[in-house]
């Protein structure tokens, strides 16, 4: 950032909503199907079909809003109309002046609160692929064909106040966000695949003042390496406008990988959206009662999630990826049962990047925990334990004693493995030499040999402790 | 003709069948439709299948339904399973929907048997079927004249014996002018009383579906079949469904009834209806009401009170500003609802070197103009920097008048209006758009407050034509104004049937 100025970032954030079925009919909500097969007379806007308000919708709309510390208000639904052939009624459904959920706030890990303005429940569009022109864009295409599996899909739409000042910041409020809605299973939230997309509005003023300068909304920011890039780019864009005594205007941008950000249309050619109130469907007003039991039913959010994980010891990036891949749960339960924290939480960060872990029930996790810490499996053994256990948690047969039974891996006898531990340092003089003059490496060779009589079952830590052992005689 | 009535009683005890119904029916659109033009669509191969099911249900000791074999025309903005839905537009023409209306299948399922889609004003835009893209439906009480509309086509066919039973719908008096036109009953029910499932929109927040039938009791009879919550529409009424035919018999004793002042204009002071009501002189009351449908609603108030009802005269003030409100809030609705109709999908398709010039070339030649100038003005009145004054100010208006109709309901149990401000008009002499607009001014202040209404026969005005008398309620209030439209049809000088069945008698239907 150059000096004497300073970022100024609101972000509007879309999230796909993980119901079975989509904002206002029965069809579907679900990806890779075959072209136009979730589809219903509603989806397709046939005349004469008529919305139906999917009530799963607005729970997950209400649990993102009270997680974002969100007022939940009466809303209303408008039409926004324009034409576009994506969009089979030409109309989009969208909660426009009256949202659900309104003034809220997210506190950003790493200190700033970032104020809600406001999230609002709308429907997806289709989607359309362009033939012939370059790249699938539209210019230069000799057709294009639609397919409305996505068009009603349940969208909200989260959208901040001006309060980030930083790239930085914007992609740590995304993050955070997306913890939340992973945490509530709102949503999986994919930047990559488009089912969490993020808009930013950018622009800049001299440091240390609270105006707010023309902004330019930059889209296509599909990874949080471009939101970051485009956002320093932008506001350097327009440090230099305003150095050179001209101004940003305000429009829509489009950032492109080749670094830089492109105008797509400026507000005077806008749209007149003719908002109206959606008279198909009535008005919504969720009453306390049916708040309260969304609320009830919410899970722990992610930053009570980590301040619990820094109680016993995780640190702070360790904590992160634990909340990230929605492991908290399943890993303090494990401690809470007497599971070692350490054991537990490396265990977390470095084997558990697998499909399912999450599902590991919390009993068979602090089994698989202290079976290794009292010495029935070495850390190896544990992780090839853990490993069948993801694969099996989903059907909750993830006893790890069975599994290691299955695997042949039993506890060795400590005389054992002295005994071993002595064949190998007499098959190996020179190297027993070395080791005792001091060099630590070659305990390697040992270890290598008690593995190999072992076929790897031998716990690698007891080997390196018995040689010291036998040197410090 | 044979009304609902009979055919479904007599099919049910198997002594008529349902094939022979149909045909006698069949013969009759055969021989007359030609001149009436009341359907798009005559479905008589499906009609025959279906009503061979319900012989052979009845033949099989099951019983077939309340409408057994009954033959029913279906508005042609009606969706219909295979079966072309038009809305009497190029846009749609050949259109066939994958799927049945929700009142479609209820009627369908109560052993009722489609004998046809009737034409209407092109989606439902109009007073008088002038705006059918296939041609005007003629009134069969004089071929020279309108049948109203936009329903034309399907009060043609009641009255004219197509069928005893018709579906339309009514947006701002689509079911109830035609009704009053053609000299037959119309309901327009409680805004939600009746699934929109499968009814193409004009507008929204005023559309609702309703029946013709020949008299009150098949009409009532049709409205039970009809009538109650549907899941696939939102804005369906969650409400039990009373028995409609129990209210018939009932007697108007001790009912209030209010006679309308700023509706009735300048009729004299009838014996019954006596001094003014409170509020009265507030009243503007309207022109353009002509003085023999004045005279027969105020013979129809008299009639009540020799029936026992308590008669007097009621101001509802916002009822002068209905016609305002509604062009501006109908035309809005309609703007949206027909966006969808850009040739992507379905429908009409003209190609363009790109999408858009396509979207325009499609509209451009698919719509006509009246359906034009109705999106124009629905658009304009939605834009930005002018939707405070219009569709703002006119949503005001309606609720004003929910408020006034509240008012005068706290006083009286029904209230009395004429249907039409005058009978059936020859072509073409209410070209001018306000003048056809003035059409529906006494039909729309309930779809404003959404409260229900219908139009009874009463008697006849100039050149022998039939005048309708409309019945208003309170919401929900459809028992009230059955009792009380029962009483007065029970009251009403007999009405000549349209030449058309008089030259040919009732061709066996009428046994």
């Amino acid at each position: 950032m150059t000096a004497g100025w300073e970022t100024v970032v609101g972000l509007e954030v879309h999230v796909e909503l993980a119901t079975d079925t989509k904002l206002f009919s029965a069809a579907p909500s679900r990806f890779g199907d075959e072209p136009n097969t979730n589809v219903t007379p509603v989806c397709l806007g046939l005349p004469g079909s008529l919305p139906v308000l999917n009530r799963r919708a607005v729970e997950l709309a209400m649990a993102v809003g009270l997680a974002l510390n969100c007022e939940i208000r009466p809303s209303v639904f408008h039409r926004k109309n324009y034409f576009y052939p994506d969009m089979p009624k030409d109309y989009q459904v969208s909660q426009y002046d009256q949202p659900i959920c309104s003034d809220g706030w997210l506190d950003v890990p790493g200190g700033s609160r970032v104020g809600i303005e406001r999230a609002h429940l709308e429907e997806d569009a289709g989607k359309t692929t362009h033939l012939g022109g370059a790249d699938g864009r539209i210019h230069g295409a000799v057709g294009a064909l639609v397919d409305y599996n996505r068009a009603g899909t349940p969208l909200l739409e989260i959208v901040s106040r001006p309060d980030i000042g930083s790239a930085a910041e914007a992609s740590a409020y995304v993050e955070e966000l997306r913890a939340i809605l992973l945490t509530l299973g709102a949503s999986d939230a994919r930047l990559e695949e488009g089912s969490m997309r993020v808009d930013a509005n950018i622009s800049v003023r001299p440091a240390g003042s609270d105006e707010l300068r023309t902004r330019c909304e930059v889209k296509n920011l599909n990874s949080l390496r471009s939101l970051r890039n485009a956002i320093d780019y932008e506001a350097q864009r327009h440090i230099e406008l305003y150095a050179a005594g001209d101004a940003p205007v305000q429009e829509t941008r489009h950032w492109s990988e080749d670094g830089r950000t492109h105008s797509l249309r400026s507000k005077e050619e806008a749209d007149d959206y003719r908002y109206f109130p959606e008279p198909d469907l009535v008005p919504l007003a969720p009453d306390d009662e049916w708040v309260d039991e969304v609320r009830a039913a919410m899970p722990e959010l992610p930053a009570s999630q980590r301040a619990r994980l820094h109680e016993c010891g995780t640190e702070p990036e360790d904590a992160q990826i634990i909340v990230g891949r929605g492991l908290a749960p399943v890993v303090l339960g494990a401690v809470e049962a007497g599971a070692d924290a350490k054991r537990t939480v490396t265990h977390a960060v470095q084997n558990l990047a697998l499909d399912g872990a999450e599902l590991l029930g919390i009993d068979h996790l602090a089994s698989l925990v202290q079976m290794e810490t009292s010495g029935q499996l070495t850390a190896t053994q544990a992780k090839a334990v853990l490993g069948i256990m993801c694969e099996r948690a989903a059907a909750g047969t993830a006893d790890p004693a069975a599994i290691a039974a299955e695997l042949g891996f039993e506890a060795m006898a400590a005389d054992e493995l002295e005994a071993l531990v002595d064949q190998a340092i007499a098959d190996n003089p020179e190297a027993w030499e070395k080791f005792c003059a001091g060099e630590a490496k070659v305990a390697g060779v040992f270890v290598g040999a008690v593995m190999k009589a072992t076929r790897g079952q031998a716990d690698g830590q007891a080997v390196t402790q018995l040689l010291v052992q036998r040197r410090d005689a | 003709m044979t009304s609902a009535h009979v055919i479904a009683s007599e099919v049910r005890a198997g002594t008529r069948r349902a094939t022979d119904v149909l045909e006698d029916f069949l013969g009759r659109v055969a021989t007359h439709d030609g001149d009436v033009h009341a359907f798009n669509t005559v479905t008589a191969e499906q009609a025959r299948a279906a009503a061979a099911a319900i012989d052979a249900a009845a033949e099989g000791g099951r019983d077939p339904g309340p409408l057994a074999g009954v033959p029913v025309a279906f508005k042609d903005n009606l969706c219909t399973r295979g079966v072309a839905t038009t809305c009497s537009s190029r846009m749609l023409e050949g259109w066939q929907p994958p799927y049945d209306a929700t009142v479609v299948q209820a009627m369908t399922a109560a052993g009722a048997v489609m004998i046809g889609k009737t034409n209407l004003d092109e989606f439902a835009m109009g007073s008088s079927t002038e705006h059918s893209a296939f041609g005007p439906t003629r009134n069969p009480y004089d071929l020279a004249r309108v049948p109203g509309g936009s329903s034309g086509g399907s009060a043609a066919a009641v009255a004219a014996g197509f069928a005893p039973l018709a579906l339309g719908s009514d947006t701002g008096g689509s079911i109830r002018q035609p009704a009053s036109l053609c000299g037959i009953v119309g309901i327009k029910p409680t805004y939600g009383r009746v699934s929109r499932y499968g009814l193409v929109a004009f507008a929204s927040s005023f559309d609702q579906i309703g029946p013709f039938a020949t008299d009150v009791a098949d009409a009532a009879l049709a409205l039970d079949v009809i009538s109650g919550h549907d899941p696939a529409d939102s804005t369906s009424i969650p409400a039990a469904v009373p028995d409609f035919e129990a209210a018939l018999a009932r007697g108007v004793e001790g009912l209030r009834v209010g006679v309308v002042s700023e509706l009735t204009g300048s009729g004299r002071n009838g014996a019954a209806t006596g001094g003014p009501a409170p509020g009265d002189a507030a009243g503007e009351v309207l022109d353009g009401i002509d003085a023999d449908v004045t005279e027969r609603v105020l013979e129809a108030a008299d009639a009540l009170a020799d029936a026992g009802a308590t008669v007097g005269r009621v101001s509802v003030p916002a009822v002068t500003y209905g016609l305002t409100a509604y062009y501006l809030i109908a035309p809005a609705e309609a703007s949206s609802n027909l966006a969808r109709y850009d040739g992507t999908r379905y429908g009409l398709r003209v190609e363009g070197a790109d999408v858009e010039e396509m979207n325009r070339l499609t509209r451009r030649a698919g719509f006509g103009d009246e359906v034009k100038a109705r999106i124009m003005l629905g658009t304009f009145a939605l834009s930005a920097g002018y939707y405070d004054a219009y569709y703002g100010k006119a949503q005001r208006v309606r609720m004003l008048t929910r408020r006034d109709f509240d008012a005068a309901y706290a006083d009286f149990d029904v209230l009395l209006s004429p249907t039409s401000p005058c009978v059936a008009f020859r072509f073409g002499e209410r070209a001018d758009p306000m003048t056809m607009y003035r059409c529906d001014t006494c039909t729309i202040p309930s779809n404003l407050s959404g409260d229900p209404a219908m139009s009874v026969p009463f008697g006849t005005g100039a050149e022998g034509l039939p005048v309708g008398v409309q019945v208003m309620a309170p919401a929900l209030g459809e028992e009230t104004m059955l009792t009380v439209a029962a009483a007065l049809e029970r009251a009403a000088p007999p009405l000549p049937k349209p030449p058309l069945a008089a030259v040919t008698g009732s061709t066996g239907a009428g046994r």
